[in-house]
């Protein structure tokens, strides 16, 4: 193998049961985002932006539709005779093997992995968050500050901060103080669960906190607190731009609806940075005499002949003539029928939904709850749906389907 | 198990006849559909009929078509064996000497069509746009027992443009009896897709043929004085077919793409055409835009009126602007309060804020590749 500065791990293993149905059937980073995307395109795109041509990805929760949609990488020009990405799964070993129990855990295991590339840094991801950022720059302060771990730090709203891990830190950005989710904030410097550790020290640590039987094995919970009492240099990286952690269904609703209107703080449009993602062969999208679209993002292949306004259209969806969809998440291949109302919702792939339903908590805007419609569901003409809706669910509605026919 | 079936796209063409658009680039290279080159679709029904062996033979001016195929990743022909061969002309059977027409091309590689391992080649042109599955056609030429099949289209000529078509004279039990160029017939007509089926030894002694006899135009030389040398038949393709073969019939078969039914057949019937990625994000629409019977490719940017038009990848179109039956190719700019109306842009043009540019609707104005107006 030929040896690599800085080597990228992707935690893509978490489950991100806040998404609840978004994720019943994939793991959240192949949750599909802002019209074409996946989340999991925002870190390998920067990647691929930043010159890390080596990545890791640790997958473990229901992996088949994130490892095939990785393949061999090549969306993110990652397929590369040195390097490229690599799908980590838990494996057996002599001695039985495990799951990843955390997210140092799940390093630890692939130390081996690491060491064939004899890196000097390697950088730490999480599939988690929406952001554009370039790694370079972080490792240059890195290497400026000439430190063991530097963390990707961001500014956010003080009466939030107690939702996050905070750091506070000294004139010469040098981490004093580590909070993980404190009651009364220091500072307003989150953690954005972007590190870059120098390759001998973090690989000490992990097999050190491998042998800790008290460890949970978390790098914000173990290895970071353990690195600050011991003196070792961690430096915080700030960060400015757009980031955003989407955790949970507002916050995914949320980063979607970011994407829309002049105020949009992501720029999609940025030849320079692009995201780079699978690109379905659809042809372009068609929008009738009939239809009216505002405010929106509209992929391949779909066929609108209604109103659309605030919303991000996926690939292949259909919207009837006399439908209204508002302020919402149209994912791929839905089918919305004629005079159907959709608003503040979320639609998963494939559903059908029948003529002159109704998809909407309540009147008014504030406040509303999102409503969520799993994947290939059907739901009959004329019903209102005012809360979410999963699978096992589903089965009662074909069930009634069938008998009203 | 491999395919039986090897394609062959030729490319030559002996004038150019879509004036602006063919400048630069062969007519296969001509951006249409809002992200296509014309080639895409003959390629894409080369790969959907399970087609693994595809030669593109090139004549001149391709840089822009070698740039769009590269490897040929794109359309799953980027293989071990087999895949994706473009072959310019090699000259090492005629040398220092230019070809005169597309047989001396086939010739020079004659190498290329005899090592495949295929035991049929289908022969296509990118002037025929459909969406195609080319095994139906193989299973009436075996069936039969045809020397060479021929593909054809049922046009209304005295509606359609079919100037410098080739017609055939069909026998009801399908035989082939004559082909000869269009000549104000009116009325219906068989008219060829000049996509040709035959057994590749077939093809090899076509070549060869007309070689020995100084010939060099494969459908003049090789098919038509042939015509009752072999058992040519005909295969009708049902669906619908665009021919482009002047600025006119680009932008009326353009245009047509507006229409949903034709939108599907031609996009998604048999299989999907594929194409060269650009990674644009999806086309955003700005609360200003109001856009009605359009076709919207990814990477726009729209907060202008768009009305009965194509705007190809990452086309931007600013406040007040105004694009009525029009075409707009790819990375195009139109300035705030311009107004387009029956206007072909070319790719990269950027019209400044303002600016009224009007064609008419039998002939649309055509700006030049990278104009800035």
């Amino acid at each position: 193998m030929h040896k690599k500065k800085c080597v990228a791990m992707l935690l893509a293993g978490g489950q991100g049961s806040r998404l609840g149905v978004l994720t019943q059937q994939i793991a959240k980073p192949a949750v599909p985002f802002g019209g074409k995307y996946r989340i999991i395109d925002f870190p390998l795109s920067n990647c691929y932006n930043s010159g890390i041509d080596t990545v890791g990805v640790l997958t473990q929760y229901k992996p088949l539709a994130l490892n095939s949609y990785i393949g061999i990488g090549s969306a993110w020009d990652l397929d590369r005779i040195n390097g490229g990405v690599y799908v980590l799964p838990p494996f057996v070993k002599e001695q039985g093997g495990e799951w990843y129990k955390g997210t140092a855990d799940a390093i630890c295991q692939n130390v081996n992995f690491i060491d064939r590339f004899k890196p000097e840094y390697v950088l730490i991801l999480s599939g988690d968050h929406i952001y554009k950022m370039d790694y370079s720059l972080m490792l240059e302060f890195h290497q400026d500050k000439e430190a063991d771990v530097t963390i990707g730090v961001i500014e956010v709203p003080w009466d939030e901060a107690s939702r996050f891990g905070i750091m506070s830190s000294d004139e010469n950005y040098r981490i004093t103080q580590f909070d993980e989710k404190p009651a009364q904030p220091k500072s307003n410097h989150a953690s954005m669960g972007i590190y870059i550790f120098s390759w001998p020290i973090l690989r000490k640590y992990l097999l050190d906190d491998e042998n800790d039987t008290r460890s949970s094995h978390d790098f914000g919970k173990d290895i970071i607190p353990k690195l600050l009492r011991n003196q070792a240099k961690l430096v915080a990286y700030p960060f400015e731009g757009y980031w955003k952690d989407v955790g949970t269904v507002e916050s995914f609703w949320q980063a979607n609806m970011d994407l829309l209107g002049e105020k949009s703080q992501l720029n999609m449009y940025d030849s320079n940075w692009r995201i780079y993602s699978a690109n379905p062969p659809r042809p372009p999208h068609y929008i009738a005499a009939t239809a009216k679209v505002k405010s929106s993002i509209i992929s391949e292949g779909c066929l609108a002949f209604g109103q659309v306004k605030n919303s991000v259209i996926f690939p292949d969806v259909y919207i009837g003539e006399g439908a209204v969809v508002k302020n919402s998440v149209i994912m791929a291949g839905a089918h919305i029928e004629d005079n159907v109302v959709i608003d503040k919702a979320i639609i998963g792939r494939k559903t059908v939904i029948k003529q002159g339903a109704v998809v909407s908590a309540a009147h008014e805007l504030d406040g509303q709850q999102i409503v969520v419609v799993a994947a290939d569901m059907v739901i009959p003409p004329h019903t209102i749906i005012k809360t979410s809706i999963s699978r096992s669910a589903n089965e009662e509605f074909c069930g009634k389907e069938e008998e009203q026919l | 198990m491999m395919g039986e079936l090897m394609g062959i796209i030729n490319l030559s063409e002996a004038e150019e006849y879509l004036g602006e658009l063919n400048r630069s680039r062969p007519l296969a290279a001509i951006p249409f559909a809002g992200r296509y080159r014309l080639i895409d679709f003959v390629l894409s029904n080369m790969v959907n009929s399970d087609i693994s062996n595809v030669g593109v033979f090139i004549q001149h001016k391709y840089r822009s078509l070698m740039d769009h195929l590269r490897s040929g990743k794109e359309w799953d022909l980027a293989r071990k064996r087999d895949g994706l061969f473009i072959l310019p002309p090699a000259y090492t059977r005629t040398p220092m000497q230019m070809h005169r027409g597309d047989v001396e091309n086939f010739y020079s590689n004659l190498d290329y069509i005899r090592s495949s391992r295929q035991k049929y080649v289908v022969v296509a042109g990118p002037e025929m746009v459909s969406n195609m599955d080319y095994r139906s056609a193989l299973e009436l030429h075996k069936k039969t027992e045809a020397d060479i099949t021929i593909l054809y289209t049922k046009a209304n000529c005295s509606t359609h443009d079919c100037l410098r078509a080739n017609v055939l004279e069909i026998e009801k039990d399908g035989q082939v009896t004559d082909m000869k160029e269009y000549h104000a017939l009116g009325g219906y007509q068989n008219l060829s897709m000049q996509t040709f089926i035959m057994e590749k030894k077939i093809l090899i002694e076509l070549i060869n043929d007309c070689i020995a006899r100084g010939d060099y135009d494969f459908i003049k030389h090789c098919i038509i004085k042939n015509i009752n040398k072999y058992r040519v038949y005909g295969y009708c393709h049902q669906g619908y077919v665009a021919r482009i073969s002047s600025l006119r019939s680009y932008y009326k078969h353009s245009m047509e793409l507006l229409n949903p039914q034709i939108w599907r057949e031609l996009f998604l019937k048999s299989g999907l055409i594929y194409t060269k990625v650009k990674d644009e994000p999806p086309a955003k629409y700005m609360i200003d835009s109001d856009v009605a019977n359009a076709l919207v490719a990814s990477g726009c940017y729209i907060e202008g009126r768009v009305e009965n038009s194509i705007l190809f990848r990452g086309v931007k179109v600013h406040k007040r602007a105004y694009i009525k039956n029009s075409i707009i190719m790819q990375s195009c700019e139109i300035g705030a309060g311009a107004v387009l109306e029956n206007v072909i842009c070319d790719k990269d043009v950027f019209i400044t804020a303002n600016k009224h540019l009007k064609g008419e609707s039998n002939y649309p104005l055509v700006i030049k590749k990278g104009q800035v107006i």
